[in-house]
């Protein structure tokens, strides 16, 4: 080897190692003074969510000494992450996960369950919110994460648009939503904005509104999707853009929730059915004193089996990985975070709900929007399906929603027969799937 | 496909060389090629073929998330995924065969409307005139961008309400058109595919004309040839190789296409545009059934290599012919 | 050699619709990136209402888009630089020996271009963390681990066009330098390469671009430190706000530095293309 190929091979050499260098986001290797944190994406940027979470984790290093190396992750790459720390073993020691996927992570059994022992160095199970502990996996098995932030549904509206038209107190059943949707609509305005193109937005509301009907989506882990309650159900939602036409067909392509925050602050739609998210409508440039909130309307006479519930219990759980070379940092780092303290301080940041009991006394919970999702969610909320084949069955039903709304804008017309043949085509999905 | 099909040039002449450093010398001279091949052949395996094959015994067990997290333990499934995906009285067998359907149209299209785009565009530049390098530059742009800007920008003016796209047309009001969802979701993944690739078309095309000599487009002037027997009986048959090149390579690029779609509809595509790729991660990555997306990829695979080996075998004997 | 009429015609017409084609939505990128969001939000408008220079200013704190364009130009090019090095050695071989084999590689090297990413993402991700188990050299999460599976995608076309390139050179200047006692590896590195040098450039363009926007592998093999731009991007797009103007923006200061490299090389392109690879 001449000069040149030894110089080229070292220049080579050099790359690979500047490559490699750097990098490596893996958990803590068994170092009791370091946490690696996974946070999903809850404020209206990452940045934001770094701003808020950076000073709890100082606070967490002062009183512990435990350094938490935090990464904030988008939703559209956070179930890839966690798929790909289930199959390597190299993950995280904490993370967040939507609570709707509690089940179907349990099922793989890489996150550490909760059972009463572990509970116990967390602070105990009775300190958090019942629904919200209903929703962190299988019944019958211990929890395998506890609730962080919780979440329920209400129906924005925009009060300064109510007053115009007279209308004193927003709707309490859906015909009188069809009603004042009604009234509200006119060219340039819609009475209502849905993301009728957002997957599992449709998959929450089917769920809504099939409690309402009496559907149930699972016997024991057997998917029973294409029941006549479940279609009802898709139906009635279907057809506030289909028959009372009080939506936006333009909807139909809504895939994110920001264009609905808009039109609600941009006074192109009335009324919003939206997890709690006042800190969003700041952002869009909403006029917060205009902004109003209620429970999601019941019907006007229950079918029979019907269910009092207008929202699912929503919200992000905060698991340990088990395969966590620090499990005591991690559970300590679990009491933190949903210590009465922090879950103020974060939850009041994120404009959620505390998901445990004392929190609620601090006046940023008591204000008028703040009970209505809390009596929402301690009261008429409903856990999605605590089934391993959770995300599978919004998958299959958001999308079959997702199309028939886009069928829907194109002036076809979807009637019952319809969806309970995409319904049953969504059952063969989740049988050859499980 | 010039290495596949020509002949390659001998090895070149050792030096005559002492007798007893022949023995050393001629072994040195047979592993040389293997060496040099070595670092090529060690990546390919670690990176294309090695996960292929675990890709491929993935497809034979039932690999759901209750085994993800430790898949030696997964049962066998046999061809019981295949039987899943084949069985066309089922949801997902129906489903998988729709995707394909539209894949290969998606894929006919767009590459026929590259490749046209491509080669109308570098023909009609072969004469200079004016603005001809600046012309050509731009049109390479779509190529130079970086793929999500460019389709995030597509979805931007694709959408119905606050698009250009329509605001162009002139549409608006409750009779628009949409364009990410519904039937013509098809057409707007065909038209950002399209101006995704067609620049590549243009400057391989481009590289090709440059090839041919100038002298025989004199002769054929001489001979009293016009334009378009000139393109006919000279532009066309010497551009045939790199057609055939160009072709095939469009059509596997475009076929495998998984970005676009991803992007420009994010994780769920409409139906009418619902390309193989996404919907086998939608099978896999989204509901974490591996064993069922790996079934489906091996017989896009087999599909594959079947049109190409195809492809392949009638233009080396279209070659053979000609010659 | 005189056109027609119709020709002189239909080139007008289709080189007229292609600039306009290739131009709208490059139009869109540039004065959308110049709106305020609320404009940007609202019905198309041709020109901004109101131009800001904003969307310039926050792209940078919104998400962390330094860290991430250094890691795209770190990835693309270490793989360029090593796909492009590999791949003179193997096209070499394959041009100049005839060896049991040769047909095998080239065949089996090209038909890797077949596989769907979606097969083989999940078990190269698996193969890449258990040689980190095992042997300590961390792939998964590092922009090794995405250097070395780039530089294997570009790596088929990389070697089919250059064994295309290395035939157009005569033999004659080889056996001229084994004559003068040159070893085959000096007579590659001193009389191939630097006579290949277009068609080098061509490949290396075709390289960079390649690992440029990919997007599949890079959303599962990075985290927060080693993500690249092409996932990275998505960031301005949030469940509750997308900053379409930022994203425009950002799309824009990114993409000048790779079109303007890119143009500046184009004629390299060309030239290599036509040496090589359409021969």
């Amino acid at each position: 080897m001449g000069i040149r190929q030894i110089a080229s091979a070292a220049a080579l050499a050099l790359l690979a190692v500047t490559a490699a260098g750097c990098g490596g986001g893996g958990s803590s290797a068994g170092n009791p003074k370091e946490l690696v944190y996974w946070a999903s994406n809850q404020g209206t940027s990452l940045d934001h969510d770094r701003r808020v979470l950076e000073p709890r984790l100082a606070e967490f290093t002062r009183q512990t000494g435990i350094k938490v190396k935090l990464e904030v992750i988008g939703w559209p790459d956070l179930l890839n992450r966690i798929l790909a720390a289930t199959t390597s073993g190299e993950g995280p020691d904490v993370l967040n996960i939507g609570n709707t996927w509690s089940a179907s992570l349990q099922a793989t059994g890489a996150l550490l369950p909760f059972d009463d022992a572990t509970l116990a160095k967390v602070g105990g199970k009775d300190r958090f919110l019942g629904p919200c502990l209903a929703a962190t996996g299988a019944e019958g098995k211990p929890p395998t994460a506890v609730p962080l932030y919780g979440q329920a549904y209400g129906l924005y509206y925009n009060k300064k648009l109510f007053r115009e038209a007279g209308i004193e107190k927003p709707p309490a059943t859906w015909s009188e939503l069809v009603d004042i949707g009604k009234r509200l609509t006119r060219p340039g305005r819609w009475g209502l904005t849905l993301q009728a193109g957002q997957v599992t937005e449709n998959a929450h509301h089917a769920a809504i509104l099939g409690a309402q009907h009496g559907a149930r989506f699972f016997d024991g882990t057997k998917p029973t999707l294409a029941s006549d309650p479940a279609a009802n159900a898709i139906k009635q939602y279907l057809d506030l853009m289909q028959v009372h036409k009080i939506v936006n067909p333009g909807n139909a392509e809504y895939t994110d929730t920001a264009k609905s925050l808009k039109d609600l602050a941009d006074g192109r739609a009335a009324m919003f059915m939206n997890q709690a998210s006042a800190g969003s409508f700041q952002a869009v440039g909403m006029k917060m004193e205009d902004l109003g909130v209620a429970p999601i309307p019941m019907p006007d006479r229950f079918p029979p089996g019907g269910r009092k519930v207008n929202s699912f219990v929503a919200g992000i759980n905060l698991a340990v990985f088990a395969d966590t070379g620090n499990r005591d940092g991690a559970l300590k780092f679990v009491r933190f975070m949903t210590s009465t303290e922090q879950q103020v301080a974060l939850n009041k940041a994120y404009g959620s709900l505390p998901t445990v009991k004392d929190a609620y006394a601090d006046p940023a919970f008591q204000t008028e929007h703040a009970k209505v999702f809390q009596q929402v969610l301690s009261g008429t909320a409903e856990p999605m399906p605590q089934v391993p084949q959770e995300s599978q069955f919004e998958t299959a039903v958001g999308t079959a929603m997702k199309t028939m709304f886009a069928d829907i804008a194109a002036g076809q017309t979807v009637d019952a027969a319809t969806i309970k043949g995409r319904l049953a085509q969504a059952d063969q999905q989740l049988a050859a799937g499980g | 496909m010039t290495t596949l099909v020509d002949q390659p040039p001998a090895a070149p002449a050792a030096g005559a060389r002492p007798p007893r450093r022949r023995v050393r010398a001629r072994r040195r001279r047979i592993a040389l090629p293997y060496l040099l091949l070595l670092p090529a052949l060690a990546l390919e395996l670690l990176v294309h073929i090695v996960p292929m094959l675990v890709g491929i015994a993935m497809s034979f067990r039932k690999l759901t998330q209750f085994y993800i997290r430790n898949w030696s333990a997964a049962p066998n499934a046999g061809l019981g995924n295949y039987r899943v995906v084949l069985d066309l009285d089922s949801a997902v067998g129906r489903e998988l065969l729709h995707s394909f359907g539209v894949t290969v149209a998606f894929t006919v299209v767009s590459v026929g409307a590259a490749w046209l785009l491509g080669t109308a565009a570098a023909v009609l530049m072969q004469p200079v005139f004016r603005g001809r390098g600046l012309l050509r530059a731009f049109f390479l742009v779509p190529y130079a961008l970086p793929m999500y800007a460019a389709v995030i920008t597509w979805a931007f003016m694709l959408q119905r309400d606050t698009g250009l796209v329509n605001g162009l047309l002139g549409l608006d009001g409750p009779d628009a058109p949409f364009w990410l969802i519904g039937g013509n979701s098809f057409w707007s993944l065909v038209v950002v595919s399209v101006w995704r690739t067609w620049p590549f078309a243009f400057l391989i095309v481009m590289a090709g004309l440059q090839n041919i000599p100038q002298d025989l487009y004199e002769a054929a002037a001489l001979d009293g040839a016009g334009w378009w027997r000139r393109f006919r009986s000279v532009t066309q048959p010497l551009l045939r190789p790199v057609n055939q090149v160009l072709l095939l390579v469009l059509f596997l690029w475009t076929f495998n296409d998984f970005n676009t779609p991803y992007v420009l509809f994010g994780e769920s595509a409409p139906r009418e545009a619902s390309l193989i790729s996404v919907h086998i991660y939608q099978s896999s990555f989204v509901t974490w059934n591996f064993g069922l997306g790996s079934a489906m990829s091996v017989l896009l695979l087999l599909f594959l290599l079947l049109v190409t080996a195809g492809y392949l075998a009638v233009a080396s004997r279209r070659r053979r012919v000609d010659a | 050699m005189r056109e027609p009429r119709g020709v002189r015609w239909t080139r007008r017409a289709v080189l007229g619709f292609l600039i306009v084609f290739t131009g709208l939505p490059l139009y869109a990128m540039a004065t959308s990136a110049l709106k305020p969001l609320g404009d940007v939000q609202r019905d198309w408008r041709w020109f901004p209402s109101k131009i800001t220079f904003r969307p310039f200013a926050d792209i940078w704190t919104t998400i962390p888009l330094g860290r991430y364009f250094l890691n795209s130009l770190i990835v693309s090019g270490a793989a360029t630089v090593l796909s492009v090095t590999i791949a003179i050695f193997a096209a070499y071989a394959i041009s100049r020996y005839r060896f049991p084999g040769r047909r095998l590689f080239s065949v089996s090297v090209l038909s890797t271009q077949m596989f769907p990413g979606i097969l083989f993402l999940l078990p190269l991700f698996l193969i890449f963390v258990n040689i980190g188990n095992s042997t300590g050299v961390a792939l998964y999460g590092t922009r090794l681990g995405l250097v070395l599976t780039y530089l294997t995608f570009s790596l088929p076309f990389a070697i089919w066009m250059l064994a295309g390139y290395f035939d157009s050179i005569p033999k004659e200047l080889d056996e001229a330098s084994l004559v003068d006692g040159n070893g085959p590896i000096g007579t590659l590195l001193r009389i191939v390469v630097p006579a290949a040098m277009p068609g080098i450039v061509a490949v290396a363009i075709y390289s960079f671009m390649t690992a440029w926007g990919e997007v599949l592998f890079a959303s599962v093999m990075t985290d927060s430190g080693t993500r690249t731009l092409a996932v990275g991007l998505q960031e301005y797009s949030t469940e509750v706000q997308v900053y379409w103007n930022q994203v425009m923006a950002a799309s824009l200061i990114v993409s000048v530095p790779i079109v303007a490299g890119f143009l500046l090389l184009q004629r390299y392109l060309v030239a290599g293309l036509t040496a090589g690879a359409v021969k």
